[in-house]
């Protein structure tokens, strides 16, 4: 294979290496070489989406036709700005996570099913990767399920170290099966009136349909279904017990990536499939998704406020972060989707190194760890908190973090859409979300009254090196945003601009 | 009657739309985790049959090529995604009960609100044996109703 076809051939490979792994992984015995196949799969994916990214970086956008078969017959995989940028932050993402893995996963799961616990891991990344990449409506819906069985087997591989882990397992399962079909309701309403089920034949399509009730119900029911996926309030509920019991290395791999392909499907939908009926989106958009995302945000910060478990407290704050994202969406101006896009990948970032810092908690002390548990580990781990800290008052959007550029564009893009009520809120949320994380800061230095909890191993380099580089990428991002912004900039482009 | 001739001409629609809000009711209502999974496998069946109907056309036949002129035949379109639905839901399906039966292990229950009870209790800090040895999470205290 020379090295041209393998270029042509990039788009299909982002998604296919992770997936082909997978059963290489699952039967290897060893700990350290099912890590490592994982490694591999997840690194060639992040290669790959590297390419792909470099390859669409002047604006341009093309299509890869699975077995050559053309659209709108064929499954089409879609390689354009805001596709590919949406890849290479999750491979990016699934990559550090899987560094963390190594010493993280086999202290929380049983050492023989290791192998078959990569192999969950490497199918969900390719899944999720899948997701972002297929142009054809219904392919979506098995890539939404692959992802979606693969992180229900690792959220439940969290019953090693507490059994509460197989119930928010078979939730997320149930729920996100609900969802789903939805979906899959949806896609059947539309290709009823249509006849086709490729994302871009369908926005040609669409226009002309005369039956304006068909397109209406088919819409509500793939957004109602992908809104689940996404975890947006009120369908978020399966999220922080999903995130709070899994594996932490789980955790943190599912908060980094899993939610943000949805999200990104869902601008998808909205605004390259229903372009072409302004008026639908529009109300979908004013009266469904924004009110949503605003009553998220609060509803996941002041949840936050009273949580005492930090996982699952890191799991609220997501919920607000999604709210953030969806609100961006919401706005429907470029400025607003770059904005989106913009905390699609540094939330990623975020809520990633938050994660994996309290994974590095959870190691040394061997306990869920609440915030009593974590009085006086400011002093005792040093470098995992100093990242930690990092990574919240990025959270926070301090200046010369990630999470400021992000607050940054979302309150210009609602400013020049004169949403001023909204943007109140959004800075009302914002100083909200100081006081939880206070509350940890405070904690993390306090004297403790009573005896320490001995600490196992300290601090190992395998588990704060990958949480650094994410520390180190939030003060990059922050400092220098400009390539996230390009990119961001063109996909909102891409998206809203282009049709 | 117009409502009569309505119903009969669309009656396998007014099926899918009963089989559709029964599953997501059994889903919603029921408290045994195996009957929510039951009632998960209706609800899908529901959308197998919807684009089953959708692709049927009225008096045709399968889409095979014939050597004389053209037949009406149905679209087979909806008929192979269905297949690929219907592994879905194979799938979806075996993992959940799998995941029931892991419950039951560990809980001693497979009712939602019984193992919500006791959910409280496994939040107490406990000994180490959760970590030691305890690969699926069956807990020794798991049998006691809380």
């Amino acid at each position: 294979m020379s090295i041209a076809s393998i270029i042509a051939n990039l788009p299909a490979l982002v998604v296919v290496i992770p997936l082909l792994l997978a059963p290489i992984a699952a039967l290897i015995p060893i700990s350290g070489a099912a890590w490592l196949v994982a490694v591999i799969g997840s690194g060639g994916a992040l290669v790959s989406a590297f390419l792909l990214q470099g390859a669409v970086s002047n604006g341009s956008s093309f299509s890869y036709h699975l077995g050559s078969w053309p659209p709108p017959w064929g499954i089409e995989f879609v390689v354009d700005s805001a596709s590919a940028l949406t890849v290479l932050i999750m491979a990016a993402l699934a990559f550090v996570a899987t560094l963390f893995a190594r010493k993280a996963l086999p202290a929380e799961i049983n050492e023989k099913d290791i192998g078959k616990a990569y192999s969950a891991w490497l199918l969900a990344c390719g899944g999720l990767a899948g997701l972002v990449m297929t142009g054809d409506a219904f392919n979506l819906f098995v890539f939404l399920e692959i992802s979606a069985l693969s992180s229900v087997i690792l959220i439940a591989l969290g019953a090693g170290t507490d059994r509460r882990a197989l119930v928010a397992g078979y939730n997320y399962l149930i729920i996100g099966a609900v969802g789903a079909t939805f979906y899959v309701i949806g896609v059947g309403f539309i290709y009823a009136v249509t006849g086709s089920l490729n994302m871009a034949d369908l926005a040609a399509r669409i226009p002309d349909v005369q039956q304006d009730t068909v397109i209406m119900v088919g819409f509500g029911f793939m957004v109602a279904g992908i809104l689940v996926k996404a975890a947006i309030f009120p369908v978020h509920i399966w999220l922080p017990a999903a995130y709070a019991y899994a594996p932490s290395a789980v955790s943190a791999l599912l908060a980094a990536i899993a939610t943000k392909a949805s999200l990104y499907v869902l601008a998808r939908i909205l605004f390259t499939m229903f372009a072409g009926v302004p008026d639908v989106t529009a109300l979908a958009l004013e009266w469904v998704l924004i009110p949503l995302a605003i009553a998220g945000i609060f509803t996941g910060t002041i949840l936050a406020i009273y949580e005492n478990d930090i996982k699952k407290l890191l799991a609220y704050s997501s919920v607000a972060q999604i709210g953030y994202i969806a609100l961006a969406f919401g706005i429907a101006s470029t400025a607003g989707v770059a904005a989106g896009f913009i905390h699609i990948g540094n939330h990623a970032v975020i809520k990633g190194g938050m994660f994996l810092a309290v994974g590095g908690y959870f190691l040394a002390l061997r306990s869920r760890v609440s915030l009593s548990a974590m009085t006086g580990l400011g002093r005792r781990m040093p470098i995992t908190t100093t990242g930690f800290l990092i990574c919240g008052l990025s959270l926070i959007g301090l200046p010369l973090t990630a999470g400021f550029i992000s607050k940054l564009y979302l309150v210009r893009a609602l400013i020049a859409e004169d949403m001023i009520i909204v943007m109140i809120l959004v800075l009302v949320s914002s100083a909200l979300s100081v006081a939880y994380l206070w509350k940890i800061v405070e904690i993390l230095w306090q004297r403790p009254e009573g005896e320490e909890a001995p600490l196992h191993g300290g601090e190992a380099p395998a588990l704060y090196i990958p949480l650094w580089i994410l520390a180190i990428a939030n003060l990059w991002l922050g400092v220098a945003p400009t390539p996230l912004v390009d990119s961001a900039n063109r996909a909102a482009m891409h998206l809203v601009g282009g049709l | 009657m117009d409502l009569v001739a309505t119903i009969t001409a669309n009656w396998n629609y007014l099926i899918v739309i009963l089989l559709m809000m029964g599953g997501l009711f059994i889903v919603i209502s029921q408290n045994n985790m195996v009957k929510k999974l039951v009632g998960l496998a209706i609800f899908q069946t529901s959308v197998f049959l919807f684009y089953i109907t959708v692709g049927k056309v009225a008096g045709g036949t399968a889409p095979i090529l014939m050597s004389y002129g053209k037949a009406a035949y149905s679209n087979p379109l909806p008929h192979v995604l269905i297949l690929t639905a219907i592994v879905v839901g194979v799938a979806t399906t075996a993992l959940g009960l799998a995941l029931v039966l892991r419950i039951h292990a560990a809980f001693g229950s497979i009712e939602d609100d019984e193992v919500l009870a006791m959910k409280a209790d496994a939040g107490m800090p406990r000994s180490k044996r959760s970590r030691s040895s305890d690969p699926d999470g069956s807990d020794p205290d798991g049998g006691d109703p809380a």
